[in-house]
């Protein structure tokens, strides 16, 4: 069912000509009845498919923005538990938009590996990502994903040669994330020149949809990478919206969603005009 | 789990030591995990390059060190011989550069241009600069700002050595912190910058190479009492935050039964409070910096902070070998507290002249079970892993006096 989700997404998205539009928020950031509001009304923004971080208190691979929007996830109390809920509550009014999980293997763990994928599948989560987790370590998890019928969803990076893409590929589904940038999130800049040739060697490889991610902050940038990728994900732009609005006592809610409205209409309009694939 | 019959066979290809190590890192660095594996396999194989690592290790460390039969410390006990195996002694003061000098080898064999290194009490740090200064290689050390501000001396010493050092603020500002940074500057730095892990821990093949490099320790010992005593020591005592030092010493006689081994973890302010460094006494096995080892964490797998008075053991995991060991039997972890670990400071100082580090305090804090255990005709290998004139402040600051 779920990564049924995903694949008719992309298959009404290739039919209208046009990447997706991914924003990616922090699960319980800044607190879980806020988090909950924005997650309800990002479809209505103009969101395609949505990554929900689960909040761990080391994140290696990311950068300052969403380093702190985990740390104020986890000082309001989220939990795992509290984003299978979030998730369950979501899919009670909208059962077509895909929601991607995305944090860290010792959660993971700590849950039970069969067990999270089964009960994630029952709360409506479509695909996993796991930062930490490379495929010499994720066949377990793998499997577990396969019975539930999540799709596991792999980053590749610029690091990521014609053997290696092989070996990444092998177990995904769903689409493929391209780490557009050798760094952590939200620091460094994505290149559209760059990032074209690449977006389409993952896309030989997978015979899957390309989501490009980890260096796109602005509705410009946004637009330039839906020209040539399938799928544009931002994040720390996001939850540096979160931040502000906290800092400044404004509407959380409004602020965010003010800025995916702003994303979703550069990607959407960015191929117009233009050939699609 | 049983108990293997050759210790040499770990870890296997994946990197784990039974359940424990591995690779959790993100794909970005994947690749350069795996080249380092096969460069520092190499390596290893390489005769000119252990030729090289050996040369250095005697004339630029100052090797073999020591290994000195405490004899008013002994006494004081009243039961088996101490030996103290003088790590202490070496340059820049501490067990580290032994891993720093094969880590800076294998980083010019592989061409890097730019060294990022972790350091908690700094001595990692202080090693790291100092080979970076060596060879004329740019060194950048990440630091807890909370360390930085407790081992002022040590971020002197680095900043002098030409490294610079970068305070860390996110999380608890301690060891974990810098490792996470300095995992953040990896990725972000793939091209040209080598990563000198300078502890036991992290993924695969740091644990391995850092034992390997640290073995150097026990492989002394081992020539070193067979002479002074015609046999094997009756137990082995060596402190474990990540656990390098304790690998070093334990890992040349894993494969020797008879030979008891002892790691002592930091209890802090003791276990039952929960502010503490004991992964294994008071953790649970989990994923964090690249492996799958005994980790401090909450029910629902958030790494939580150590807690210790010495900062290079204030770190909530330990090195994957240290869990298989435990997991199977073939080293036993005990724990000292602060305090205890204070009162072993003062006792070295006054018994033997010997101002140990901080950390190795907490090992000779132990030193009355291990005594006991192993009998009167018994001999105690422990390793004095630094010197504590880093901790000076920290030893006057607890005992309330002004210096």
């Amino acid at each position: 069912m779920s990564k049924a989700r995903i694949d008719a997404r992309f298959a009404a998205l290739k039919a209208e000509g046009r990447a997706a539009f991914v924003p990616y928020v922090m699960a319980g950031d800044p607190d879980a009845a806020i988090a909950a509001k924005i997650l309800a009304a990002l479809p209505e923004a103009g969101a395609d498919l949505i990554e929900l971080g689960f909040p761990f208190s080391d994140p290696m691979a990311e950068g300052p923005p969403i380093q702190r929007s985990a740390q104020r996830a986890l000082a309001a109390g989220m939990t795992l538990q509290g984003v299978l809920d979030m998730v369950r509550v979501f899919r009670e009014r909208d059962q077509t938009t895909p929601i991607i999980l995305m944090g860290y293997m010792n959660l993971v763990l700590h849950w039970g590996i069969e067990a999270f994928a089964r009960d994630a599948a029952a709360a409506g989560i479509d695909g996993l990502i796991v930062v930490d987790c490379p495929p010499e370590e994720a066949e377990p998890l793998a499997d577990a994903l396969d019975a539930a019928g999540v799709s596991l969803i792999r980053l590749t990076t610029p690091t990521s040669d014609d053997k290696r893409l092989a070996t990444i590929v092998r177990r995904t589904s769903g689409f493929v994330y391209y780490v557009s940038v050798a760094g952590v999130t939200g620091v460094k800049e994505a290149d559209e020149k760059a990032v074209a040739p690449q977006v389409a060697r993952v896309r030989a490889a997978s015979g899957l949809p390309v989501a490009v991610g980890f260096g796109i902050r602005t509705p410009e940038r946004a637009a330039a990478i839906a020209r040539v990728a399938d799928a544009v994900v931002v994040g720390s732009a996001l939850v540096d919206e979160v931040a502000e609005a906290v800092e400044m006592n404004e509407d959380v809610t409004e602020r965010v969603l003010s800025k995916v409205r702003s994303l979703a209409k550069a990607v959407r309009s960015a191929r117009v005009g233009q050939l699609t694939s | 789990m049983n108990r293997p019959n050759d210790y040499s066979a770990y870890p296997d290809a994946k990197g784990r030591f039974g359940d424990y190590g591995g690779q959790y890192v993100p794909e970005t660095l994947m690749p350069l995990v795996h080249d380092l594996d096969a460069a520092y396999a190499a390596a290893k194989a390489d005769e000119g390059f252990q030729a090289e690592l050996g040369g250095l290790l005697k004339h630029y460390v100052g090797r073999p060190s020591p290994l000195y039969f405490a004899e008013r410390l002994t006494a004081h006990y009243g039961g088996a011989k101490i030996y103290l195996k003088r790590e202490e002694l070496n340059h820049t003061g501490s067990h580290k550069i032994n891993n720093c000098i094969g880590q800076i080898l294998l980083a010019r064999r592989m061409g890097k241009t730019r060294i990022i290194a972790e350091t908690g009490a700094g001595q990692h740090g202080v090693a790291t600069a100092t080979v970076c200064a060596r060879f004329d290689l740019p060194c950048v050390v990440y630091m807890g700002a909370v360390d930085v501000e407790r081992q002022k001396p040590n971020v002197f010493r680095m900043n002098l050595l030409g490294a610079e050092v970068r305070p860390v603020t996110s999380g608890s500002a301690t060891l974990k912190d810098a490792m996470n940074e300095a995992l953040r500057d990896w990725v972000t730095n793939v091209h040209d910058t080598y990563y000198l892990i300078g502890s036991a821990a992290g993924m695969h093949p740091y644990p391995v190479m850092v034992r390997d490099f640290q073995s150097v320790i026990g492989r002394e010992v081992r020539d070193q009492i067979l002479e002074a005593e015609g046999r094997l020591p009756d137990a082995l005592v060596a402190c474990v935050g990540g656990g390098s030092n304790a690998i070093g010493l334990f890992h040349p006689f894993l494969n020797d039964p008879e030979v008891k081994i002892f790691g002592v973890e930091a209890a802090g302010e003791g276990v039952e409070t929960g502010r503490h460094a004991a992964a294994i006494n008071g953790g649970r096995p989990g994923v964090l910096h690249g492996n799958l080892t005994y980790l401090l964490q909450d029910r629902e797998g958030q790494i939580t902070e150590a807690h210790s008075i010495s900062a290079g053991l204030d770190y909530p995991g330990i090195g994957p070998e240290h869990s298989f060991l435990h997991d199977v039997g073939r080293a036993k972890y005990l724990t000292a507290t602060d305090q205890e670990a204070l009162d072993a400071f003062v006792l070295l100082s006054e018994k033997e002249g010997i101002l140990p580090a901080i950390e190795s305090a907490h090992a000779l804090a132990r030193l009355p079970e291990v005594v006991k255990e192993v009998g009167k005709d018994g001999i105690v290998v422990l390793n004095l892993s630094g010197r504590g004139d880093k901790d000076v402040a920290t030893v006057a600051a607890h005992l309330g006096r002004q210096i």
